[in-house]
């Protein structure tokens, strides 16, 4: 711990060096490291940890960002929900999840850090770089407050160092609230070793649209705080990287998901407001113009996916992305699109629900509302990435699949995927990944709007511009014509070809991969973006002996093939999720009354196999650790390896 | 026509030398009650296509749900029934992305002015280059006749069989009130030149051409407009160089009020009522953008597209 006073911000560092006063800094070089910036909402601390988390992936390091988000719009400062900020975890090899505790804590005052520790955010011996204002503050209740907070964190071994987090800032800026995060990023890039160059580039690009002089002063605190850290701080952290054999981009989900329609040749993303989903529409409308496409902000979520089934259907396929409450909306119009076999790309970032629920967290609760929200028999496409890199890649998937079987198809990301960063090999872009301009040709007179194949229930899309192809698509129970059905048979027979061509896709997918042994004790089930914890918590029970596996569901209707034959080599299934599941042995829970978790619903049906779920809904991602825990205790010979 | 606007269609259809007449443009045989409006708006359009020679694989015709929306099967374009209320986005959605096609929305009155009614404040605002015919028998006839935002008041139906409530909606002067209105007119279904001079203005009108028809439903509303069909003096028709002319009619109805389509508060005070039912044009603006002019961008091949591409992800490179 040091407690050195700051030397004068105009001591230049060689002065420093050159007097003999340097120290014996301490280097730590470990394999990975957690760090937490937390500060009161609106003190800047989500923007330091974006830029640290970005840069420490551009000089390659492997990395997961995830938000730590306030409980109100402005609640106020120095109390524990107003705790604002970002984890980073940082690997020398490639990152899949946030990780359990931080490894070291960047905390503006003492509240917000205590608010990480109620979370279990913080690791048992945890470096905490605390502003020093506080310990020895003015204000009796304040110095109470410090007093008290730090006994309730006692017995952990947290390793406090104070810093002079505001006065230094003070120093520089005028009004050190708006300002000291930069400050707290130089202490970081000092600390980690940041390149300097990459982070005053990210400062400018991230205040572009503000005067030059705030870029200069946020530069200017940046330098300030790695100057600090230089001349005070006795420790430095190392994660060593290892050379990428392939060029990589890092980016979070949400610009992926942008990215990734650019890719696929999409050229309107209809939407309404919506978080988390609407960060994907701010990334795109920066850049999706150069491409010739449209943002249309519409005058609601029916609307925002109504123009895109108006623009799908006229030939040029588009999405829309919303989240939770949106997709309620916007339910209507997907049943519309199955009806009519209007290809389409529905993005839906999950967030808590039910209602208004958890608008800016994290949670998988929209699985069986995207399957089955619709009424009547509405085959459709369901897909889940589990990674940043998968976000970008599914967008061409998902267009593929709605073209070629006439289809909306859903892609569920999160709220952590949308929001976290991380570094995934820059994708090799392929002119075939783009939507062709529709084929305007004449068809011959009396083609049929629906020449459904009887086999495989696809049939040739007719597009307004086609001479001859002229028909009225319509929502009304239809035949090969489009013409409105009155008889029984009819309607038989359109919900027959409409699901068979969902059959004949799900033949087109492969197995899932299981991730440890082919058989074994436990397999463990997830989808989207929970792979990453899974498979780390499975690593660390298999490296223990545990006979536990996992696999992972990018395709959850229609599902992946080959499940049933998957699970008959594991004495238990377990589905582990992000959505409510209840306690089996909370009062009144029986196996006939127990709500589970959603996919775990899915697989009981598909497979009639006793498919158990582990769940929770924290309004955070999984921690492998929860994880790990919960596979000890669901091993079916208790805990023994 | 030829289509120079569209950046989309290398394969524009060549100028053809084809020639269609209404019965090309025949779809299958209306199934409304007889005596319905909706016969005559169908008619009328026949005729606008017939008259326009519109290439019927470039025209769509979108509608909502109700007995109006069924006006797309009866014709042999391209079309979309799709939802309650939701014409008029999926109509936008065609008219954003393939500016080249003639886009007409069709709609009733429960259709637009309730459960669409959103859609259509903000369409008038877009102003898509469409036709949009609002088909209002001031009553829900496909479900029953149930009241309507434009039943008159007063007027008894399952929902409301002690009268209606509330004074009707004014669906002009609410179009009226909107940013970027630039065509709003009221016609009747029984004034069959007025309905079609009406919707080829419209049609040829640049911007969103609104067009309210009056009809009866002859299941639940036939006393709706009996009076002003028989009685010439419940009419005033509004008259102008620039307006909708159909001299004939200024025969019939005598009462008649000089309006300048151009004086939009001049319309908007003549869409107030004043006891008589006012037919004609009461604002027409083609100054205004249109929504898909004003985000047409230049087209990019695949090839420029993962040129940019790779630009926008050096920026992201590790």
């Amino acid at each position: 711990m040091t407690t050195t006073k700051p030397a004068p911000a105009e001591e230049a560092l060689s002065d420093n060096r050159a007097k003999g006063k340097k120290r014996k800094i301490k280097t730590i070089r470990v394999p990975e490291h957690t760090v937490e910036v937390v500060s009161d909402s609106g003190e800047g601390a989500q923007k330091c940890g974006q830029i640290f988390g970005q840069v420490s992936a551009m000089m390659g390091n492997g990395t997961w960002t995830v938000e730590i988000i306030p409980a109100e719009i402005q609640p106020p400062p120095r109390t524990p929900p107003s705790a604002s900020g970002n984890r980073i975890r940082l690997g020398t090899k490639s990152v899949s999840n946030w990780g359990d505790g931080a490894d070291l804590v960047v905390a503006f005052n003492e509240q917000v850090l205590l608010h990480r520790h109620r979370l279990e955010g913080l690791k048992e011996g945890c470096t905490i770089l605390i502003d020093s204002q506080w310990e020895s503050h003015e204000d009796e209740d304040i110095r109470k407050q410090y007093a008290e907070a730090v006994e309730e964190m006692s017995g952990h071994n947290y390793r406090y160092v104070p810093f002079p987090l505001e006065e230094q800032s003070a120093t520089i800026v005028e009004n050190p609230k708006k300002g000291k995060n930069m400050f707290a990023l130089g202490v970081l890039s000092w600390i980690y070793s940041r390149d300097l160059d990459r982070t005053r580039d990210l400062i400018a690009r991230s205040f572009k649209k503000k005067a030059k002089e705030i870029t200069e002063a946020n530069v200017a605190l940046l330098d300030a705080g790695f100057k600090w850290a230089d001349e005070n701080l006795d420790f430095k952290v190392e994660v060593p990287t290892e050379p990428s054999s392939v060029p990589r981009v890092v980016m979070n989900g949400n610009q992926a998901i942008g990215f990734g329609a650019i890719a696929a040749g999409m050229d309107l993303c209809s939407m309404y407001p919506i978080t988390p989903a609407t960060s994907a529409s701010h990334h795109l409308g920066e850049i999706f113009q150069k491409f010739g496409g449209i943002v249309h902000q519409a005058e609601d979520e029916i609307a925002a996916i109504g123009v895109a089934v108006g623009a799908s259907f006229a030939g040029k396929v588009a999405f829309t992305i919303t989240s939770g409450p949106g997709l309620a909306l916007k339910t209507e119009f997907i049943g519309l699109a199955v009806m009519t076999e209007v290809p389409l790309v529905i993005v839906d970032v999950q967030r808590g629900g039910p209602s208004t629920g958890l608008p800016t967290k994290i949670e998988q609760g929209d699985l069986l509302a995207s399957i089955y929200g619709q009424p009547g028999d509405a085959p459709h496409v369901v897909m889940a990435p589990a990674t940043m890199e998968e976000c970008f890649l599914c967008m061409t998937t998902a267009r593929r699949i709605a073209e070629a079987f006439r289809v909306p198809v859903m892609v569920l990301t999160d709220a952590n995927l949308a929001t976290g960063v991380q570094p995934f090999p820059r994708p090799d872009l392929k002119a075939e990944w783009q939507a062709t301009p529709p084929d305007l040709s004449a068809v011959p007179e009396g083609t049929r709007a629906y020449e459904w194949d009887p086999q495989l229930g696809t049939s040739q899309r007719l597009i307004p511009g086609m001479p001859g192809g002229m028909h009225i698509a319509t929502g009304l129970s239809h035949d090969e014509n489009s013409k409105i059905g009155y008889s029984p048979d009819v309607h038989e027979r359109g919900c027959q070809m409409r699901a068979r061509k969902m059959a004949v896709f799900q033949q087109t997918l492969r197995q899932p991969e299981v991730h440890g042994a082919a058989s074994g004790d436990l397999l463990l089930v997830g989808w989207g973006s929970t792979w990453g914890a899974i498979e780390e918590a499975v690593d660390r029970a298999r490296a223990e002996g545990l006979a536990v596996s996992s696999l992972q569901l990018r395709f959850l209707s229609p599902m992946e093939p080959g499940l049933k034959e998957i699970f008959s080599r594991f004495k238990r299934v377990m589905t582990v999720e992000i959505n409510y599941s209840d306690d089996p042995s909370d009062p009144f829970i029986t196996d006939e009354n127990r709500r589970r978790g959603q996919l775990c619903w899915l697989l009981r049906a598909q497979t009639l196999v006793d498919v158990d779920c582990w769940t929770r809904v924290p309004g955070e991602p999984l921690k492998p650790g929860q994880i790990y825990q919960a596979i000890r205790s669901h091993m079916p010979n208790g805990d023994k390896a | 026509m030829i289509d120079t606007s569209c950046s989309l269609l290398g394969c524009s259809v060549d100028e053809d030398d084809r020639y269609l007449s209404m019965a090309d443009y025949e779809g299958a045989v209306a199934r409304w009650c007889s005596g319905c409006g909706d016969h005559a708006v169908l008619t009328a359009v026949q005729r606008l296509l017939e008259g326009e020679q519109l290439a019927p694989e470039k025209t769509v015709f979108v509608s909502g749900i109700g007995c109006s929306s069924r006006f797309p099967h009866y014709l042999k374009t391209y079309g979309f029934h799709g939802l309650h209320g939701r014409a008029l986005p999926v109509a936008t959605g065609v008219k954003l992305r393939r500016p080249d096609l003639h886009v007409f929305a069709v709609m009733g009155d429960g259709d637009c002015t309730s459960i669409g009614a959103a859609h259509w404040i903000h369409t008038i605002r877009y102003n898509p280059n469409m036709v949009a015919l609002m088909l209002d028998n001031g009553v829900y006839g496909l479900t029953k006749n149930q009241t309507s935002p434009t039943s008159p008041q007063g007027f008894p139906s399952n929902t409301q069989p002690f009268g209606a409530h509330l004074m009707p909606m004014n669906p002009i002067s609410t179009t009226l009130g909107v940013t970027n209105a630039s065509y709003v007119a009221q016609t009747g279904d029984w004034v069959p030149d007025h309905l079609y001079e009406t919707i080829a203005k419209g049609f040829r009108h640049k911007g969103f051409a609104f067009i309210r028809v009056l009809q009866r439903c002859p299941q639940y509303t036939t006393a709706v407009f009996e009076e002003a069909v028989r009685n010439p003096d419940m009419i005033e028709l509004m008259v102008h160089p620039d307006g909708i002319n159909v001299p004939e009619l200024e025969q019939v109805y005598k009462n008649h009020v000089y309006h300048d389509p151009a004086d939009l508060d001049a319309g908007r005070s003549l869409a107030e009522p004043h006891g008589k039912i006012r037919l004609g044009l009461f604002y027409q603006n083609e100054s205004l953008p249109r929504y898909e002019e004003v985000r047409q961008l230049p087209s990019h091949t695949a090839e420029e597209k993962i040129e940019l591409l790779n630009a926008e992800l050096d920026r992201y490179a590790v």
